[in-house]
């Protein structure tokens, strides 16, 4: 099983689509780790800058409808490359939420007022740390200053995928 | 309690559920193309499962970058070649005879009603003009697909669009889909699918629908689906005129296909279609959408027609209608890539390509091309494009492009002004 914990990346916009996440010039690749140096390349959100922001980052904390456009799953593997196996957001496209599950990785989906209260209480902070217990079904927010506990909810089908560590396992073992 | 088509489509396939509201679906097609199959294979290959569930249910195209335009180009084709023939897939479609994949696999007649398709592109919606459900998924799921021919979906929500009134002059299917995208919003439909309802759609080709479903995935949606009728069994009769005696016994065993009228919908849509003008995107997201009336001069550097959206031979007729004797702005270049060897060749026939050769565009060979930026007609920073693709993410065709969708009437009359206009604005003074 994959790890879901580490430093957190906040990025404050909805509608972060697939090309942003991984340009379309990289699709050639025919391997995963080939994609690892280009992650979020092109995004534009203000205040975040690729070369510097995302060294030792393993969470990203993002608003709406994130991973929509392409059904690359491109997307999810130039974070998996990175070792960034969770994301958390109010909600995410189909295609990319599904994908991530696929690996064995992690698109948790929590309430704008959830969103919004961890983006209000943490986004500022200097460093944060986000661990999700599959357990308990919480997520830990820490910064120097404070600790949030939050619950959260996955479906049994997404947390046999993540156990499984991905579809192609938990396809072959049944059908 | 009725049942919508995508909920009959589902009930006919199910092999399965998991908890969360996931249907294990069996599949009748799988479709691939070379950007997003080559892992699916090489990873099977590793696990010691390089085996696939039914040969005659993939389907393979070389279509994204089309002919191979560096090393890690061919290779993709080549591991995608390779497989195809080891694998003894018979439907395979190299340079020569390919096309966009959402062009030519409805040519072949491999989209059908009733049919559960999946494929490693977003824009797999596009087959849903069929009365199919068919929806894009990543390689994982295509791998799986692959190997043992089954998907999982939660069980379908369906927005109901309802389409009345005429069209007006200048106003085509990729006018009123960019509308519908406007209204319900970039993720309006994630999880549920566009169900297109109405008298305009009965009036509409096969084409004019694959363009409508083509960009459901724009406004988030799983897949956009029209019901099969007469248009649709006139389309597939080469195909399945083995199947079925006539037309009309085809057309009967198709009505199980078709929502129920007491079918539960998620939410309903009804549009006026006389009241929608020309549309175009405005911004880096496809529900930012005016109508082109309303818009300033935009100039434009490049014009783009083709794609899976709207390089079809009915997109190219209406283009060249607009183009026919006009020569383009000096400042615009143009590039018109027919969707399939098909649509080439009529186009040829049909004195198309003279007029648009004559008008000064590129013609290329069908291919994805300009519309991902990953070949031909990328752009350079800072310059737009007029294109009948349907993504306008920023970055999509060339870093810092910015990309307008629109028709291929409109595109084509904003190739001639050198700025964003209508064919029927055509005469105003420059």
């Amino acid at each position: 099983m994959k790890s879901f914990e580490g430093k957190a990346l906040f990025l404050d916009r909805s509608d972060i689509n697939t090309d942003e996440i991984i340009p379309a010039k990289y699709l050639t690749e025919i391997t995963k780790i080939a994609l690892k140096p280009y992650l979020l390349e092109d995004l534009k959100v203000e205040g975040f800058d690729p070369s510097r922001d995302l060294n030792d980052i393993k969470v990203i904390v993002t608003r709406d409808n994130f991973g929509c456009g392409s059904s690359r799953e491109h997307a999810p593997w130039a974070l998996e490359m990175n070792d960034i196996n969770l994301v958390i957001a109010e909600g995410y496209a189909r295609i990319f939420r599904q994908n991530m599950f696929n690996c064995g990785m992690m698109a948790l989906e929590l309430s704008k007022k959830q969103i919004d209260e961890i983006f209000n209480e943490f986004q500022n902070e200097p460093e944060v740390t986000i661990s999700a217990d599959l357990d308990r079904m919480t997520l830990s927010i820490n910064s120097s200053s404070h600790q949030k506990i939050m619950p959260f909810k996955i479906s049994d089908f997404d947390l046999d995928l993540i156990k499984a560590e991905g579809w192609v396992n938990f396809a072959d073992s049944r059908y | 309690m009725g049942k919508t088509i995508a909920e009959k489509i589902f009930d006919a396939h199910r092999i399965d559920t998991q908890p969360g509201d996931i249907n294990v679906l069996s599949l009748d097609a799988v479709f691939c193309h070379e950007i997003t199959t080559p892992i699916a294979i090489t990873d099977l290959v590793s696990r010691g499962k390089d085996r696939v569930f039914d040969p005659d249910k993939i389907k393979v195209v070389i279509d994204h970058v089309s002919p191979a335009k560096d090393s890690k180009t061919a290779e993709q084709g080549k591991i995608l070649r390779d497989w195809a023939k080891r694998q003894g897939i018979k439907d395979f479609f190299d340079i020569g005879r390919n096309g966009v994949c959402h062009a030519i696999f409805p040519e072949k007649g491999f989209s059908r009603p009733g049919y559960t398709i999946i494929m490693g592109d977003s824009h797999t919606c596009t087959h849903g003009a069929f009365g199919a459900f068919a929806a894009g998924v990543g390689t994982t799921d295509l791998e799986v697909g692959i190997l043992k021919g089954v998907c999982t979906f939660k069980s379908p929500k369906t927005i109901k669009v309802d389409l009345q009134g005429v069209l007006n002059k200048g106003v085509y299917a990729k006018d009123i889909i960019l509308y519908v995208i406007k209204k319900l919003g970039v993720n309006g439909a994630t999880n549920k699918i566009i169900e297109f309802v109405g008298p305009v759609i009965d009036n509409m080709s096969m084409e004019a629908r694959m363009t409508l479903c083509n960009m459901a995935i724009e406004a988030g949606g799983t897949s956009g689906i029209c019901y099969p009728d007469q248009v649709t069994v006139d389309y597939l009769w080469p195909f399945i005129q083995s199947e079925y005696k006539t037309k009309e016994e085809a057309l009967q065993d198709y009505q199980k296909w078709i929502s129920d009228k007491d079918a539960i919908y998620d939410s309903s849509l009804r549009i006026d279609v006389s009241s929608i003008g020309p549309q175009s995107t405005i911004g880096y997201k496809p529900d930012q959408v005016s109508d082109i009336s309303e818009l300033g001069r935009t100039p434009v550097n490049q014009v783009y027609i083709g794609s899976c959206t709207n390089g079809r031979i009915e997109d190219l007729r209406e283009a060249a209608k607009v183009l026919d004797g006009q020569v383009i702005h000096e400042d615009v270049r143009a590039i018109v890539s027919p969707a399939t060897p098909g649509v080439y060749k009529e186009a040829l026939k049909e004195g198309l390509i003279d007029i648009f050769m004559e008008a000064g565009f590129c013609v290329t060979n069908p291919t994805c091309g300009a519309c991902l930026g990953m070949s031909n007609g990328v752009l350079a920073e800072g310059e737009v494009c007029a294109s009948t693709t349907n993504r306008n993410f920023n970055g999509r065709m060339g870093k810092g492009g910015m990309v307008h969708l629109m028709s291929p009437a409109s595109a084509a009359a904003s190739a001639i002004k050198g700025y964003i206009t209508t064919a029927d604005r055509l005469k105003e003074v420059s």
